[in-house]
């Protein structure tokens, strides 16, 4: 796949594709199989993606410590918010559903990650249902997000432990940003603006999961990660170019996790993890799941 | 070379790749080690494993490999039920195996009709997993391509002998490795093939006077 994000929009321009289509092109080269297979691959992710928003909606999973589950209904059934009922409020309940069943053991796509899987399907299903996009065209959004990924994958990290949460819900929300701006009409250079645009956002943002569980924030930060991808979509849609070229932003998120301290990568030794009200609850409830059990 | 489909995945059961997926394939590849499901396991965690590894279902996931489910299989959240019902004995505790080893690392030994396995594996993040020591020989075994392992008397001419009996079968390598613990003592083979090399080629190895020992290993991910 591309190293670089900048060379796969000059690839795409130059031969008037689309992003998703140049991908799927050189992912078939590179391993050897049709692009009919590699999308009824991504096809078959699309429907995981769309049950677990599902099943997440129907509000009564609980993650192993009992610390996380139930706050996507809330969300979809609230009135009270400046924005329920809209589009905004749709996407973030959706992010919140899909890592409320990844927390409850339940069955996700792990893209990027299985800490960050509620961004992509929350944006892409969530403009689709609204906007009425046929799958197909969600399927192609699915190839530009691992076009994305992959550059990030190459350049940066896609890992809490070595990256900070950045390398997982901000790179996510970079991916799903980039998709859903193609997904709506959007040119391969605005791609990149809306990757760039989304990630400058996330620069810095630390793993810091209490007791090292993947629940709490991460369920949280997977639906404000998703609300980023909103605005950098918006912003790369209105026509903003971003000064930055975004393969020195993918750089520059990866420089930052390598200079990041350890208490802050998914060691639970920092951030909220180390917070007074953190260090208990990961104590008392790590307790709960062992009595759970016995 | 990064795949669109590794970002894009895998579908698995959370909430880890690494403390989940990846401790599932461990256990999935030891099940394979002795040919089904182990009567007894006895399972040390160490590290990050022995420390988050209840709140992130990795006794679980590790059960379950051994019963034989993939990491997309819901009933991973219930392996430990499932193994009780079925009256299997699986042990799990919390140990430290050395200063160097992985943070995610778990010690199997297991025992299925009288024979016996010890495993030494490592979860390595986004669902990628080693297997680095197998009854004492150090090995390094991924299980992302179909594998035969097997021990044999460590001769001249077994490596060829091995390689023909394959290429006879049509199965294309892609790897071959060979350790042992001392010379002239038996070495321990791990042949990554591109396809799954098929009953009749791993009969035919086991054939062979030499061979103490032979499995064909499913590919467990990537």
């Amino acid at each position: 796949m591309y190293k670089s994000l900048a060379d796969a929009i000059r690839d795409a321009e130059a031969s008037g594709r689309s992003l998703a289509q140049t991908a799927l092109a050189l992912e078939s080269k590179d391993q050897g199989r049709s692009i009919d297979d590699i999308r009824s691959a991504l096809r078959r992710a699309l429907v995981v993606m769309r049950n677990a928003v599902e099943r997440g909606l129907e509000g009564d999973l609980r993650s192993a410590s009992g610390l996380v589950g139930g706050d996507a209904l809330l969300v979809a059934k609230s009135h009270a918010g400046p924005m329920s009922g809209t589009l905004f409020s749709d996407v973030l309940a959706r992010a919140l559903a899909v890592q409320e069943v990844n927390a409850a053991m339940g069955v996700i796509v792990a893209a990027p990650t299985a800490g960050g899987a509620g961004v992509l399907p929350a944006v892409l299903t969530g403009l689709a249902r609204d906007r009425k996009i046929p799958d197909e065209r969600v399927i192609d959004a699915l190839a530009t997000a691992g076009l994305i990924g992959a550059v990030v994958a190459e350049r940066a990290s896609l890992s809490g432990a070595e990256g900070g949460c950045q390398a997982e819900t901000g790179a996510a929300a970079g991916m799903a940003a980039g998709a859903a701006t193609e997904m709506l009409g959007g040119t391969p250079s605005q791609v990149g603006h809306a990757v760039s645009l989304t990630m400058q956002g996330t620069l810095g943002l630390v793993c810091d999961p209490l007791g090292g569980l993947v629940e709490l924030p991460c369920v949280f930060r997977n639906a404000t990660g998703a609300a980023l991808a909103l605005a950098g979509i918006e912003m790369a849609l209105s026509g903003i170019q971003f000064a930055i070229p975004v393969d020195e932003v993918i750089d520059v998120m990866g420089e930052i996790g390598r200079n990041m301290d350890v208490r802050y990568r998914e060691t639970a030794g920092g951030g909220l993890a180390a917070t007074p009200t953190g260090r208990r609850l990961a104590k008392e409830r790590l307790v709960q799941i062992r009595t759970a059990r016995h | 070379m990064v795949s669109l489909l590794d970002i894009i995945g895998p579908v698995m059961v959370g909430p880890s790749s690494s403390h989940t997926a990846g401790a599932c394939r461990i256990g999935l590849l030891v099940r394979g080690l002795v040919g089904g499901t182990p009567e007894r396991a006895r399972i040390e965690l160490h590290g990050s494993f022995a420390r988050t590894g209840e709140g992130h279902g990795t006794d679980k996931a590790l059960a379950g490999g051994l019963l034989g489910f993939r990491p997309d299989d819901e009933r991973l959240r219930d392996a430990l039920d499932i193994m009780e019902r079925e009256g299997l004995d699986f042990s799990f505790e919390k140990t430290t195996l050395s200063d160097e080893a992985h943070p995610n690392t778990v010690r199997l030994t297991v025992e299925r009709a009288g024979q016996t396995a010890t495993v030494i594996g490592s979860s390595l993040g986004a669902g990628r997993i080693r297997l680095s020591e197998i009854d004492g020989y150090p090995v390094e075994l991924t299980g992302h391509l179909p594998t035969i392992v097997l021990v044999a008397a460590d001769q001249p001419g077994s490596v060829a002998r091995i390689a023909g009996i394959l290429a006879e079968k049509q199965v294309n390598l892609a790897t071959m490795r060979l350790t042992r613990k001392e010379r002239g003592g038996d070495a321990f083979m791990v042949i990554e093939c591109d396809e799954p090399p098929g009953d009749p080629a791993r009969d035919a190895i086991a054939d062979l006077d030499w061979v103490h020992w032979v499995r064909a290993l499913d590919k467990v991910g990537g």
